[in-house]
């Protein structure tokens, strides 16, 4: 070997040992959190704003918490649960994370619980996935869940329908598959007790655009239509029902009314004034700290949407009590992440819309906003926050007989024709 | 008649129709012999043909857990060799039988849901619960005979519209799936199928999966080798040349293509009990046109002239899956396969087992071009390119 | 077939739809025409989707899988000229125009190499369309696109026994029939139409006889993409544009053109007239199976008759 080849070998090899060694040394100063969302497929959009709600946790805490650097590792997956164990077992085996945060959509969620289980030295926290069978049926004991879900976003929708809007008999337009279905229970569990009829469901098979013979088969003698569908397919079927000559009111879903559905250009555009939706969050919550958050997030994402979505912001306070809990053990993921585990449990999170808990399950229990569709000073329509519910849990605040009777939510559960 | 018989009387080595339009077929690799009885006949050459690399291949395979870390052997090893299993029967379909289905990855799912309607999964209520062996040998029966099925009603069909009724059954089956809650529990599926815990291991760990997924790789690829050779193999591929001819010889078509997908069905339901232990869960997602076409996409990525193709073309399209994300944005993941798969079906319908022999063929003209030129220098200008050209032809190679 | 075995066929299919039919009206009139309208109506989108996909099989012998994906980018560049001019008919015309021309370019770049490879040929198209895809959701994302159609076309009329229908779909009825009529007269009365025919019949005469045949088979693919990309303009204003239409509209042309017959646009019409009554009947009175329906139908004709109901056999 010639002289220059010698020290060229030295250079390297001087610099691998250097990296070797500040990395051995930069790794206990640093937490590795892997995040997943769905990146690809039609979810993409959600799962990008998702990632924004997650960074905006981070940032928030300039990427410090518990004493200790924040690595944030990505990965994707597109709303299949196979998919998606792919990706957390990539990151759980392969990357070493010590917090996992996701996944987005809810069958991922049950896929993603299942495995923690064969994974204890690993705390999982939610992403946005909201089914109800993850935390009520088998659950794991390192799977958490801070964000509310499905059926626990609709608590307080049925009462305020029947009895502030005086709708006694209402009819179901739902897509077939569970994420409606637990919207429809958290809806109908109070509607039905307080003797509320709906007569009618249609359950359209996933992804089926054209709703003509759907909206030719509802009853007439209804007073509104209870709309679970997602933004944009809510504007079909409100041009389709327009066009059939419909003209009962809505009532929404959580998804339905949304930036989309108030932009309607339809003639019926008059007649959204008043449609009752419910949620985790609203556009216009009138505390200064969802207004903070929402100029955070327009401050730090110029290329995010014009508000925070639900992704986002379910992204976000999962995030926020990953790193909330690391302050509270102040970074020690020792002894199988015990102490953090704890303090997992007893946290009471901090967030944009009120206070977060978590029950035995380690679900939240949290808020739900009733909100209006109302016309704001510049003539735009926007949801307004009619009522809040507090404190909503996983039961839907009924007692536990009541909810074990009833079961988990599916095409004829609840059902009060 | 031995096989060689058939072989010369199917006139192997003649160009056929195969589906990479008009290419030759490699002819068998092995001479023919005329005094040894068919067996003993088979098996010399068997052991004739066992070279240095397959030893060094098999070793390395055997070997692969003891040097990876888990995560290697479960996830990239396991899921390729599963994955392979599946697009083995697709590749032994399209390759040799000429029939490209698409509804491989839906017989699987019929094996993975029967795995999970029968046995024991996080769905009490419709899982019956059965002991886990009654269970895989149920499935693969229903896999197979669902294969059947599906042949019989796609065997007047050929090329094209092959893949379009396979299409048409698969998605009906999806959609049958995803609809129904009483027997296949429709959107969320079965979760928690895990496999069975036999004499103390542990199925679901890394290493006792990975050897599970290897034995049944292993003796699908040599089922698939045996039986391309033998007379029902060749008798399919006679099919696939030219069925009236076959006809005439007195051969049915008909009932050798429908044994075909029987046959591709017995892999294809052994390769979904495996994936659905793989992945602990069986959804309509598992079943869909995305996992139609991938186990298609990874079947030529690897080449269908040869059963060890959808092992390779499953071995990169799961390296692809994994870590697209660290070198490229994962989002981007479909437009890289798409891609990969348009330059592959564009610069070499053989897939990567095509580039590798084109390589193999290069470097050997190179070398013997260089062994010439070394040799030749001594002579004159002519005598020396007469060498060189008989040279660059290795003896005894078609 | 002989006269008593196609009646037999025709009786067998029949009497139990009549029964059914009868049974339908009896119960609920308005549901019964209103259902046997939308499908109508459905039919008639299918068959804008679905000619050019078989035009394209019938001379080419080529697969197009990537059709859908011209749906799709014809739908996409259609909304970004028509909210650039405000004009929904220019929309229509840009949506054509593109997609014609990507059918041209990958007639000429890509598919001409691979004359008479009909397998590569359709293994080339799904790699295109996963690619297709792929860019489309990197360009417009994963949300849905509304199109701004002129007042007068979305609103509804008064039609006896179903009452309020929507205005558009029978707009869309009278775009298909003319469209229909409007092809039959290209193929029957041109010249163009008759070196389309003859080369649909005997390949090898047409280039025989001295026709430019690649000229010929570019403007077929130029003529079929565009076809997908105006349906693409015109259904999504109806149902809106979204990442995974593409897939829906090409297993929606498979079907219609398997069940009418590959290479015959009056298989094409009759495919599209079956499937679409199918699909809304199984949605009316059947929700939970009818996506099922479909498939199944195709499925059986497939092997039954290969060739589908027109077609004719290679």
């Amino acid at each position: 070997m010639t002289e220059r080849t010698r020290m060229l070998v030295g250079l390297l090899a001087g610099a691998a040992v250097a990296t070797v060694l500040s990395a051995a040394a930069h790794a206990q100063e640093t937490v590795k959190i892997g995040l997943l969302a769905t990146l690809e497929g039609p979810f993409a959009a959600g799962g990008q704003d998702g990632m924004r709600g997650a960074e905006l946790a981070v940032k928030e805490k300039n990427g410090m918490a518990g004493g200790k650097k924040i690595e944030i590792i990505k990965a994707s997956s597109d709303a299949k649960p196979d998919v998606a164990v792919n990706a957390t077992r990539k990151l759980v085996e392969q990357d070493k994370v010590q917090i996992m945060v996701g996944p987005l959509s809810g069958s991922e969620g049950i896929a993603v619980k299942d495995y923690s289980k064969s994974q204890p030295g690993v705390t999982f926290i939610n992403g946005s996935s909201g089914a109800q069978a993850t935390t009520l049926v088998n659950p794991s004991p390192n799977f958490f869940r801070f964000n509310t879900e499905g059926a626990q976003w609709m608590v307080g929708l049925g009462d305020y329908a029947l009895n502030d809007k005086k709708y006694k008999k209402m009819a179901l337009i739902a897509e077939d598959y569970a994420f409606p279905y637990s919207q429809v229970q958290g809806f109908m569990a109070g509607y039905c007790k307080l003797g509320g009829k709906v007569t009618h469901k249609a359950w359209v098979p996933l992804g089926g655009k054209d709703y003509s013979s759907v909206i030719a088969k509802l009853p007439t003698d209804v007073d509104a239509l209870l709309v679970v569908l997602g933004g944009s397919d809510a504007v079909n079927f409100l041009s389709q029902y327009e066009q059939a000559g419909g003209d009962k009111p809505m009532v929404g879903g959580s998804i339905t009314v949304d930036q989309t559905v108030l932009n309607f250009k339809g003639k019926r555009r008059e007649s959204l004034l008043g449609t009752p939706a419910a949620g985790p969050m609203a556009d216009s919550i009138d505390t200064p700290e969802w207004k903070k958050f929402v100029a955070d997030y327009k401050a730090n994402f110029k290329d995010g949407f014009p508000s925070p979505s639900l992704f986002a912001y379910v992204y976000y306070i999962n995030m926020k009590a990953a790193l909330d809990g690391l302050d509270a053990v102040k970074g020690d993921l020792s002894g199988n992440q015990e102490k953090y585990r704890e303090a997992l449990k007893n946290l009471k999170l901090k967030t944009p819309t009120g206070e977060i808990t978590l029950d035995e399950n380690r679900q939240a229990i949290g808020p739900t906003f009733i909100t209006e569709v109302a016309k704001g000073p510049d003539g735009t329509f926007y949801n307004k926050v009619v009522k809040t519910v507090p404190k909503v849990d996983q039961r839907l605040n009924l007692s536990k007989e009541e909810f074990e009777k009833m079961g988990l939510g599916s095409r004829d559960v609840p059902s009060c024709p | 008649m031995s096989a060689a018989h058939w072989r010369k009387a199917m006139n192997f080595t003649a160009p056929s129709r195969n589906w990479s339009g008009g290419r030759a077929t490699a002819a068998p690799r092995s001479a023919t012999t005329t005094a040894a009885t068919p067996s003993t006949a088979s098996i010399l050459q068997a052991w004739r043909h066992i070279g240095l690399r397959h030893v060094f291949v098999l070793a390395a395979v055997l070997l692969y857990p003891w040097i990876v870390p888990p995560f290697f052997t479960y996830q990239i090893g396991g899921q390729a060799l599963t994955l392979g299993l599946i697009a083995l029967s697709l590749t032994f379909l399209a390759g040799y039988g000429g029939m490209l289905s698409l509804a491989q990855m839906t017989v699987a799912g019929i094996a993975g849901y029967i795995v999970a309607i029968l046995g024991v999964s996080g769905t009490p209520d419709i899982s019956l619960g059965w002991p886990w062996w009654l269970v895989v040998v149920l499935a693969v029966m229903g896999g197979t005979l669902a294969a059947t099925f599906i042949g019989w009603l796609s065997v007047r069909t050929e090329g094209i519209y092959t893949i379009m009724i396979t299409l048409a059954i698969g998605m009906a089956f999806f959609y049958l799936a995803q609809q129904n809650y009483a027997i296949f529990n429709g959107f969320q599926g079965f979760q928690k199928v895990v496999p069975p815990v036999v004499l103390d291991t542990d199925w679901r760990t890394p290493i006792p999966f990975y050897y599970l997924a290897l034995f049944w790789a292993l003796a699908g690829y040599f089922f698939v080798k045996y039986l391309i050779r033998a007379p029902f193999g060749v008798a399919l591929q006679g099919v696939r040349d030219n069925a009236r001819r076959m006809s005439a010889l007195g051969y049915s078509p008909v009932a050798h293509r429908v044994a075909a997908y029987a046959v591709a069905g017995v892999i294809a339901s052994i390769g979904g009990v495996l994936l659905v232990w793989y992945n602990g869960l069986i959804t309509p997602g598992s079943v869909g046109t995305s996992w139609m076409i991938n186990i298609l996409i990874v079947a030529v990525l690897g080449g269908m002239r040869h059963p060890i193709g959808p092992f390779i073309g499953a071995v990169v399209f799961v390296l692809l899956q994994n870590f697209a994300i660290d070198l490229i944005d994962r989002e981007r993941f479909n437009l890289v396969i798409g891609l990969v798969f348009l330059v592959i079906v564009l610069f070499s319908p053989d897939g990567l087992l095509g580039w590798w022999d084109r390589l193999r063929d290069w470097a050997r003209r190179r070398m013997a071009d260089a062994g010439a030129h070394v040799r030749g220098r001594g002579v004159r200008g002519g005598e020396w390119r007469s060498v060189s050209v008989s040279q660059a032809r290795p003896a005894g190679r078609p | 077939m002989t006269l008593l075995r196609r009646w037999f066929w025709v009786w067998l299919f029949g009497l139990p739809l009549l029964a059914l039919a009868i049974w339908g009206i009896v119960d609920n009139e308005r549901l019964f025409f209103a259902t046997t309208l939308n499908g109508l109506t459905l039919a008639a989108l299918y068959f804008l989707v679905a000619s050019g996909f078989t035009l394209v099989f019938g001379l080419l012998r080529n697969v197009n899988l990537a059709h859908g994906s011209l749906y799709l980018l014809g739908a996409y560049v259609g909304w970004v000229v028509g909210e650039w001019s405000d004009s929904w008919l220019l929309a229509v015309a840009a949506g054509f125009l593109f997609a014609a021309l990507m059918g041209l370019l990958l007639q000429i770049g890509v598919f001409r190499y691979m004359h008479g490879e009909d397998l590569r040929q359709t293994m080339a198209t799904i790699a295109l369309s996963i690619i297709a895809a792929d860019i489309a959701l990197w360009i417009w994302g994963g949300q849905i696109y509304q199109f701004d159609p002129p007042r007068w076309i979305i609103g509804s009329t008064a039609l006896p026994i179903v009452g309020k229908f929507a205005t558009y779909r029978l707009v869309l009825l009278a775009m298909a029939i003319v469209i229909g009529l409007a092809l039959w007269w290209f193929l029957a009365r041109t010249r163009v139409g008759m070196m389309i025919r003859a080369g649909v019949d005997d390949r090898a005469m047409l280039s025989a006889s001295g026709v430019n045949v690649q000229m010929v088979f570019a403007i077929t693919f130029a003529i079929g993409a565009g076809l997908a990309g105006f349906a693409g303009v015109v259904g999504g204003t109806a149902l809106s544009i979204a990442p995974g239409e593409d897939t829906r509209y090409l297993l929606a042309s498979l079907v219609v053109v398997i069940v009418g017959g590959m290479g015959s646009v009056a298989g094409a019409a009759l495919g599209a007239v079956l499937v679409g009554l199918a699909e809304q009947f199984g949605l009316a009175y059947a929700p939970t199976y009818g996506v099922v329906f479909t498939f199944v139908i195709m499925a059986l004709v497939l092997a039954f008759r290969p060739h589908g109901i027109l077609g004719r056999g290679t």
